[in-house]
C-alpha cells in the first residue's frame, strides 16, 4: 500500500503511474511525468512557486499528494497556451528571473476563472499566496488587472 | 518530500474511517485522520512527524457538509478554509478563517484540520469558542455530540481513534456583532502575533485570543472583567490582562510584553467597535 | 537611436511564462544520484564522533562523505573545510553528504546517521568577536593559505582589517563645531532567491569534469575547483543554464565542490545536491550583517569636515567573500560625500554565523544604513533640512573618494540632479511631516548612496558572434542570466550598433565554460558595462568582415560602405548593397567560386587603471565608476499601536543611460522592495547556541504582495564616457537607500532614534518605552 498504481488526469491526459503514497503531486508532476515548469522553492506550502490548478481552484502542489489528486482535473503551466494571462506577464514586463512565474500565473488563472471581476481586495488575498523576490509586484498587479474583467 | 512510506486509505463513511482507524492501531501502527493533510506534509519532511498510515476523510459526506439545520449551521471538518469562505454561511469565521496562512494554502486546510492541528495558533477554533458550538465526534464507541467548552481546553480533548465531524453552531450567534483582528509582527502576512475575536451576545462581550498564549483560549474570568459595565474601560482591560493564562508566547514573533501591549489595544478596539460610543 | 532604451521583451520571456525556462534542478538524467547533507544543529562544537552504520543500511545509499580532511576551501582565505572536520562553526553547516539513489532514500539515511558534539562557547555578534578574550572561532588562522590582500590576525576573530587614513583628524575635528555620533546593528539575513541552489556533478572516464549550478560565476567554480583540487582546468566544464534568482548570493562556490567530492567517491557517477529552503537559508552562505559606529562633525554652515567609522562586518564562520565585501564597505565608507577627513576601520569578523556572500548592493545598504542615519542626527542637530545638508555636501567631479580617487563628470555621475529630481518627485517642499489625525502620522524619509564596484582589476569579459544562414546573429557571453535581462540589452548593443532588428539576434541563454567566452562573474552590475563592451567590440568586427567581403563584391572601398537593417550597402546608393545571409558564410559568385568564409566576430574588455588598496591608508583605484542614487520613502504610522504602513518609495538614479526603459524601471523596483524588506522586516534570530530559528519562508518573510508601497522611479543620464551608450551600473542601486530612508522617516514620526534594523512594530515601541523609562 505504500506503492500504489494510479491515475492522474494532467492537462487533459490521463497518465498511468505508480506512485509512493508519500509522494507529493509536485514531485510526482516533475519526476515522473517531466513537467518541470512547476517549482520548488520550499516543498513547505510558503512561496506558491509549485502552485498548479486543480479543479479550477489554485492549489499548492507541494501541500498535496499525489494520490489526493486522483480524480481531479489537474492543469499545470504546461496546460496553459498563449492564454491572455501569459501575453500580459510578457508585456508588463512581470517576471525577471522567472522562477515565481509559472506559479504566479497558475494562481492568477485560477483567479480569472473563479472572480472575473476580483476588485483589487480579493486580488491581493489571492496573490498574497505567492513569492517574487525580483519584481516589486507592480508589475504583476497590472498585468492580472489589464486581464480581469473591467467594470 | 517525505522520506517514510504509510499506507493511504480513503474511508466514504465515518464507521467505515473509525474501523480503518482501530485496526491500523491495533496492528501498532501509528495511524492518524488525514484531512487537509498539510501538517502531516510539512512536518513530515522536516522530521517532526511520522506515520504508518493516514486515514484521508475528505471522501466522508458528513464531513463535508455545510447545512443549515433548524436554528444550527452545521459545517463539516474537511471542508476547506476557502470553501468556507466562499459559501460565507458564518460571517466571523470567514474573517478568521481568512486570515490563516494564505489563500492559496487554506484551499488546502481544513476547519477541522485546523482546529485539530499542533500549532499553537489553530485560528479557526476562535469563533466556535464564541459562539458555545456543538461538536460532533465519532469514535469507536459511536457518535455524540458534546458542547465545546466541555473538550476544547487548550485543546480539543480527543480520545484515540476519535475525530471530529462537524460543528454546530446557533443561528443567534452568527448574527451576532462581532469584531475580529489578526495583528502579525509586521505588514499583512505571517503568523499572528495576537488574533482577537470577539462577539457581542445581547450586552455581553466575549472574546477568544489566539497567539497570546500556546494555545487558543476564551477565559470566563477575562470576560467578567471586561464585561463591568460601571467601570471606564481602561481598568476593565486592565482588568482583563490581569488574568491572562499563562505562558505568555515570547519568541521570534515577539515578546511577552509586547503581546500584551498589543493585546490591551486589540481589546480597546474591540470594545469600542461592539460598544459603540458607550466606550 | 533605434534600440536602445526601448522596452525590448526580454529574449527568454515565452520560455518563462510557459513554463519551457529550465533551471539547474529541472535537468535529471537517467541514473543520476541524490546527495543530501547532514548540518550541524548547533553553531559550535566539537565534533565528537559520527556514527555512520545505520545509514548505510538504507537500501540505495551509495556513498556518505564524513570525517575526511579534504583540502581546505576559501576564496580570500582558505579557512573553510568543505565538509566539516573536528568542529562545527556554524548552525548549518555540512558534517556529511549521503548519496542514494533517490532524495527520499538520501534523507532517510541523513536522518539516520548519529554525530556527537560537544558544545563550545558561540560567538553570537561581531562585537563580541571583537573582544578580548573572545572565544577564537579559528584556532590556526595564521596557518591558512590566504591572498595577498587578505590581512587576519592570528589569535583573534579578525579576518581582515582595511584602513583609510585620509586627510588630517585633527584639523578635521578642529574644524567641525556640530559632531554626532551614534552606533547601529543588524543581524545577518538572507537572500532568499526563489530559485534553492543546485549543482551536480559527474566526472567522465577521461577525467572530464561536468559541473552544472545555478551559479553567478561558473568561470570562478572552474577556476577554484581546479585549484583547490590539482585538476586539469581544461577538463572542468560547468554549465549555467538559466538562474532563479541570485542578488549575490550565487556568486559562492559552495554546492559545486560538495557535489564533485559526492562524484569522485562514486568513481564519477552523476550526482545532484539540490538545497531545501532550510539548507538554502542555514547552510549556504547568507547576507552580512554588520555592527557600526559613525562619528561626523561639520561646521556651522554644515559642511562635513571629519568623519570617523568603525564597522565590524558579521561574517560569519568563514571568511570566503566577506572579506571582499568588507573591502568594499570601507573604499565607499563616508557614502556619497565629499569629505576631506576620514579615518576608518573596517573588519571583518569571524562569528558563528552562517557566512556571508554578497548580497545585492555589496555591503552598501548596509553602511548606508548607518550613514544616512547619522546624516538625519547631524541635520537635527545643525537644525538643516535633511535634504538640503545632503545636496550640500554630495560628491561631485573634482572632490576625492575615500581612497582619494578624483572623480569626474563621466566617472561620478551628478548626485545633486538626482537630489534635485528627488525633491519634486517626493515632493519634499510640501514638508516631510503629514499630520492625518491624533494617531496617524505620514512622514517621508530620505537618504542617498553610491557605489562603485571593487572587481578583480584584470577581471575579463568576452563576447563572439556566429551567423545563422539567413544573417541572422548569435550572441555568445559569459554573463549568466539571472533575472536582470542582461542578455537582452547585449541583444540591444549589438542591434543598435548594426542597425538591425533586434529580432534577428538570438543570444544563447546557458553559459557553459568551454565554449562560452569568459565573462568574469555577474556581479556588481558589471554585465551591461563590461560584456557590453565587449559585444561592441565583436560587432565592429563583424562589420569590418562583412564589409571585406561586400567592397570586393560591390566594387566598392570599404570606406563607402555602411550597415543596416542586415544589409552592407553603399552609403551614397543604399539600394545597392548586400543582405547579411549572401555574405555571412562568403560570397558565392553564380559559377560557383566564393570568397569571404564564415564571419565569427570576436570582442573583449578589460577594465584599465584599477589597483589594489595600500594597506595602511587605503590609498588606491578600487573601481571604474560610482552611480549615485537619492531616495524617499514615506510611511504612515499608527502612533498609538506602531504599526505603519509603506505608502511611497522612490529612487532617483543617475543611470548614465537608460537602455530597456521597463527593463530598469523594473531593476529599480524590484530592488528598492527587497531593500524595504531586509530594512522592514527580514533578519535572522539566533539563541545563545548560535541557532537560526527562522529558516523557513513562513518565518523568514520576504515582502509579499499588498504589502508593497506605490513605487517612483526617476533617472538621471549622465554618461558614463567609456560605456557601451554611457549606461552605468544600475541593477543594485534601489535597494540600497531604502534602509536610511525607512529608518529616518520612521525615527522622525515615532520621534525617537531608530538604529537597528529590521524596523518592525515592536523595535519602535521598544524605542518609546525605553524613552518613557528614561524621562520618568
Ligand atoms: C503556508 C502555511 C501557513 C500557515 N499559517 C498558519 C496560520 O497563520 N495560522 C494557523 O493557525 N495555522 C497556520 N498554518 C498551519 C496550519 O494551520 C496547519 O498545517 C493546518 O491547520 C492543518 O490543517 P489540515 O486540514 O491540513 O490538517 P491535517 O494536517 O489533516 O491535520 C492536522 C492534525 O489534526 C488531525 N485531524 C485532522 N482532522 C481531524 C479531524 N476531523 N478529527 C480529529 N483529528 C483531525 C490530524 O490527524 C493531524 O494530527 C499554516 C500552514 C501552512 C501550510
Ligand atoms: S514549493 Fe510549494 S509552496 Fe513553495
Ligand atoms: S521573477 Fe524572480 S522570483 Fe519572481
Amino acid at each position: 500500500m505504500a506503492l500504489q498504481q494510479i491515475t492522474l488526469h494532467v492537462n487533459g491526459e490521463d497518465h498511468n503511474l505508480t506512485v509512493r503514497s508519500a509522494d507529493t503531486l509536485l514531485f510526482v508532476l516533475r519526476e515522473k511525468l517531466g513537467l518541470t515548469g512547476s517549482k520548488p522553492g520550499c516543498l513547505n506550502g510558503d512561496c506558491g512557486a509549485c502552485t498548479v490548478n486543480v479543479d479550477g481552484w489554485p492549489m499548492k502542489s507541494c501541500l498535496m499528494l499525489a494520490i489526493e489528486a486522483v480524480g481531479k482535473q489537474v492543469t499545470t503551466i504546461e496546460g496553459l497556451h498563449n492564454t491572455p494571462i501569459q501575453q500580459a506577464f510578457v508585456e508588463e514586463f512581470a517576471f525577471q528571473c522567472g522562477y515565481c512565474t509559472p506559479g504566479f500565473i497558475m494562481n492568477c488563472h485560477s483567479l480569472i476563472e473563479q472572480h472575473p471581476d476580483a476588485d483589487g481586495q480579493t486580488i491581493k488575498e489571492w496573490l498574497e499566496s505567492n513569492i517574487c523576490r525580483c519584481t516589486s509586484y507592480i508589475e504583476i498587479e497590472k498585468a492580472v488587472k489589464s486581464v480581469l474583467r473591467k467594470d | 518530500m517525505l522520506p517514510f512510506d504509510f499506507d493511504y486509505y480513503r474511508p466514504e463513511t465515518l464507521q467505515e474511517a473509525v474501523e480503518l482507524y482501530q485496526k491500523q492501531a491495533g496492528q501498532g501502527k501509528q495511524v492518524i485522520f488525514f484531512s487537509g493533510g498539510t501538517e502531516l506534509i510539512t512536518l513530515g519532511r522536516i522530521d517532526l512527524a511520522y506515520v504508518d498510515a493516514v486515514i484521508d476523510i475528505k471522501g466522508i459526506a458528513e464531513c463535508k457538509i455545510i447545512k443549515s439545520e433548524g436554528s444550527q449551521l452545521l459545517l463539516g471538518s474537511a471542508l476547506s478554509l476557502t470553501q468556507i469562505e466562499e459559501a460565507n454561511p458564518f460571517p466571523l469565521l470567514t474573517k478568521v478563517a481568512s486570515e490563516v496562512a494564505d489563500h492559496t494554502a487554506r484551499g488546502k486546510i481544513t476547519l477541522g484540520g485546523n482546529i485539530c492541528a499542533q500549532i499553537f495558533y489553530r485560528e479557526a477554533v476562535l469563533p466556535f469558542l464564541l459562539a458555545d458550538s456543538q461538536l460532533m465526534i465519532v469514535g469507536p464507541e459511536g457518535i455524540k455530540t458534546v458542547q465545546i467548552h466541555e473538550i476544547f481546553q487548550g485543546q480539543l480533548q480527543l480520545k484515540r481513534g476519535e475525530m471530529l465531524v462537524q460543528t454546530a453552531t446557533d443561528r443567534r450567534f452568527i448574527e451576532a456583532p462581532f469584531y475580529a483582528v489578526k495583528r502579525r509582527q509586521q505588514w499583512d502576512t505571517g503568523y499572528p502575533l495576537i488574533t482577537l475575536a470577539a462577539l457581542k451576545i445581547g450586552q455581553e462581550i466575549r472574546v477568544a485570543i489566539s497567539g497570546l498564549c500556546p494555545f487558543p483560549f476564551r477565559s470566563a474570568e477575562l470576560e467578567a472583567h471586561l464585561n463591568r459595565w460601571g467601570q471606564a474601560a481602561e481598568s476593565r482591560i486592565a482588568g482583563a490582562l490581569s488574568v491572562l493564562p499563562k505562558p505568555i508566547l515570547d519568541d521570534v514573533e515577539g515578546s511577552a510584553e509586547y503581546r500584551i501591549f498589543v493585546l490591551r489595544n486589540l481589546l480597546y478596539d474591540a470594545l469600542s467597535v461592539l460598544e459603540g460610543s458607550r466606550v | 537611436m533605434e534600440v536602445i532604451g526601448k522596452s525590448v521583451i526580454r529574449k527568454e520571456a515565452w520560455d518563462k511564462v510557459s513554463g519551457r525556462a529550465r533551471y539547474t534542478n529541472d535537468f535529471q538524467s537517467v541514473g543520476m544520484l541524490s546527495a543530501q547533507m547532514v548540518i550541524s544543529p548547533y553553531g559550535h562544537a566539537k565534533i565528537a564522533g559520527i556514527d555512520t552504520s545505520k545509514a548505510w543500511q538504507v537500501p540505495g545509499v551509495r556513498a556518505i562523505l564524513s570525517g575526511k580532511r579534504y583540502p581546505l576551501t576559501g576564496e580570500a582565505i582558505r579557512d573553510r573545510p568543505p565538509i566539516a572536520v573536528d568542529k562545527v562553526r556554524y548552525h548549518g553547516e555540512p558534517v556529511a553528504v549521503v548519496v542514494a539513489d533517490t532524495p527520499s532514500q538520501a534523507k532517510t539515511a541523513a536522518d539516520l546517521i548519529n554525530v556527537k558534539y560537544e558544545l563550545l562557547p558561540v560567538v553570537n555578534s561581531p562585537t563580541q568577536a571583537f573582544q578580548k578574550g573572545a572565544p577564537l572561532v579559528h584556532e590556526h588562522l595564521g596557518e591558512y593559505k590566504k591572498e595577498e590582500d587578505s590581512l587576519p590576525v592570528p589569535g583573534t576573530n579578525i579576518a581582515t582589517h582595511i584602513k583609510i587614513r585620509k586627510g588630517d583628524m585633527e584639523q578635521g575635528w578642529a574644524e567641525s563645531e556640530t559632531v554626532v555620533e551614534a552606533s547601529f546593528s543588524f543581524a545577518p539575513s538572507d537572500h532568499a532567491a526563489m530559485e534553492t541552489r543546485c549543482a551536480t556533478a559527474e566526472i567522465q572516464p577521461d577525467g572530464t569534469i561536468i559541473i552544472m549550478t545555478s551559479s553567478q560565476a561558473p568561470f570562478m567554480v572552474k577556476r577554484l575547483l581546479a585549484d583547490y583540487f590539482d585538476e586539469d582546468m581544461g577538463k572542468i566544464i560547468v554549465h549555467t543554464p538559466l538562474v532563479g534568482g541570485a542578488y549575490g548570493g550565487k556568486a559562492a562556490v559552495q554546492l559545486e565542490v560538495l557535489a564533485y567530492l559526492a562524484s569522485k567517491e562514486l568513481g564519477g557517477k552523476p550526482v545532484k545536491l539540490f538545497n531545501t529552503r532550510e539548507e538554502d537559508i542555514l547552510t549556504s552562505p547568507c547576507h552580512i550583517g554588520l555592527d557600526a559606529t559613525v562619528k561626523l562633525g561639520a561646521d556651522r554652515n554644515g559642511k562635513i569636515k571629519a568623519a570617523e567609522i568603525r564597522y565590524l562586518w558579521d561574517g560569519g564562520a568563514y571568511s570566503d567573500k566577506a572579506i571582499d565585501v568588507t573591502r568594499s564597505g570601507t573604499v565607499d565608507c563616508t557614502g556619497p560625500y565629499n569629505i576631506a577627513n576620514v579615518w576608518c576601520d573596517s573588519y571583518c569578523m569571524y562569528t558563528n554565523h552562517p557566512y556571508a556572500a554578497p548580497f545585492r548592493g555589496f555591503s552598501h545598504s548596509e553602511l548606508s544604513f548607518a550613514i544616512e542615519r547619522t546624516m538625519d542626527l547631524l541635520a537635527q542637530k545643525l537644525n538643516i533640512d535633511p535634504l538640503q545638508l545632503r545636496y550640500l555636501n554630495a560628491i561631485m567631479p573634482g572632490d576625492t573618494t575615500p581612497t582619494r580617487v578624483r572623480l569626474t563628470k563621466s566617472n561620478v555621475g551628478d548626485l545633486r540632479k538626482c537630489i534635485e529630481k528627488l525633491r519634486e518627485l517626493i515632493q519634499w517642499d510640501e514638508g516631510p511631516i503629514k499630520v492625518i489625525n491624533d494617531r496617524f502620522i505620514r512622514v517621508k524619509g530620505v537618504s542617498c548612496s553610491w557605489k562603485t564596484s571593487t572587481i578583480d582589476p584584470n577581471a575579463p569579459s568576452g563576447a563572439i558572434l556566429t551567423f545563422n544562414r539567413d544573417g541572422s546573429i548569435n550572441l555568445m557571453s559569459g554573463v549568466v542570466e539571472i533575472g536582470t535581462g542582461t542578455k537582452t540589452i547585449l541583444a540591444q548593443i549589438l542591434a543598435e550598433k548594426l542597425k538591425m532588428d533586434v529580432d534577428k539576434v538570438h543570444v544563447r541563454m546557458e553559459v557553459d565554460t568551454q565554449t562560452t567566452p569568459e565573462h568574469w562573474k555577474t556581479v556588481a552590475s558589471r554585465g551591461t558595462y563590461m560584456a557590453g563592451r565587449a559585444v561592441l567590440e565583436a560587432a565592429e568586427d563583424v562589420i569590418r568582415q562583412l564589409k571585406e567581403v561586400a567592397a570586393c563584391v560591390l566594387r566598392a572601398p570599404e570606406e563607402d560602405l555602411e550597415v543596416g537593417g542586415s544589409r552592407v550597402f553603399l552609403r551614397d546608393d543604399p539600394v545597392i548593397g548586400l543582405h547579411f545571409k549572401d555574405i555571412c558564410y562568403g560570397y558565392k559568385y553564380p559559377n560557383g567560386n566564393t570568397i569571404g568564409g564564415q564571419i565569427i566576430g570576436r570582442g573583449n574588455f578589460v577594465l584599465r587603471h584599477l589597483t589594489g588598496l595600500d594597506p595602511e591608508t587605503g590609498e588606491g583605484k578600487p573601481g571604474p565608476e560610482w552611480t549615485p542614487a537619492a531616495y524617499g520613502v514615506e510611511i504612515e504610522l499608527d502612533r498609538r499601536d506602531y504599526t505603519y504602513r509603506l505608502v511611497k518609495a522612490c529612487t532617483v538614479l543617475d543611470i548614465g543611460r537608460v537602455m530597456n526603459q521597463k527593463a530598469a524601471e523594473g531593476q529599480v523596483m524590484g530592488a528598492m522592495s527587497m531593500g524595504l524588506a531586509f530594512a522592514g522586516r527580514e533578519t535572522f534570530y539566533f539563541d545563545d547556541l548560535g541557532r537560526v530559528l527562522n529558516p523557513q519562508l513562513r518565518t523568514y518573510r520576504p515582502l509579499r504582495y499588498g504589502e508593497n508601497p506605490e513605487y517612483v522611479v526617476g533617472f538621471v543620464e549622465t554618461p558614463q564616457l567609456d560605456s557601451p551608450y554611457g549606461a552605468r551600473g544600475a541593477g543594485e542601486h534601489g535597494l540600497m537607500g531604502m534602509p536610511g530612508a525607512l529608518g529616518n522617516a520612521l525615527s522622525l514620526a515615532a520621534g525617537v532614534q531608530l538604529n537597528h534594523l529590521p524596523l518592525i512594530p515592536e523595535l519602535i515601541w521598544r524605542a518609546k518605552e525605553a524613552k518613557h523609562h528614561a524621562s520618568l
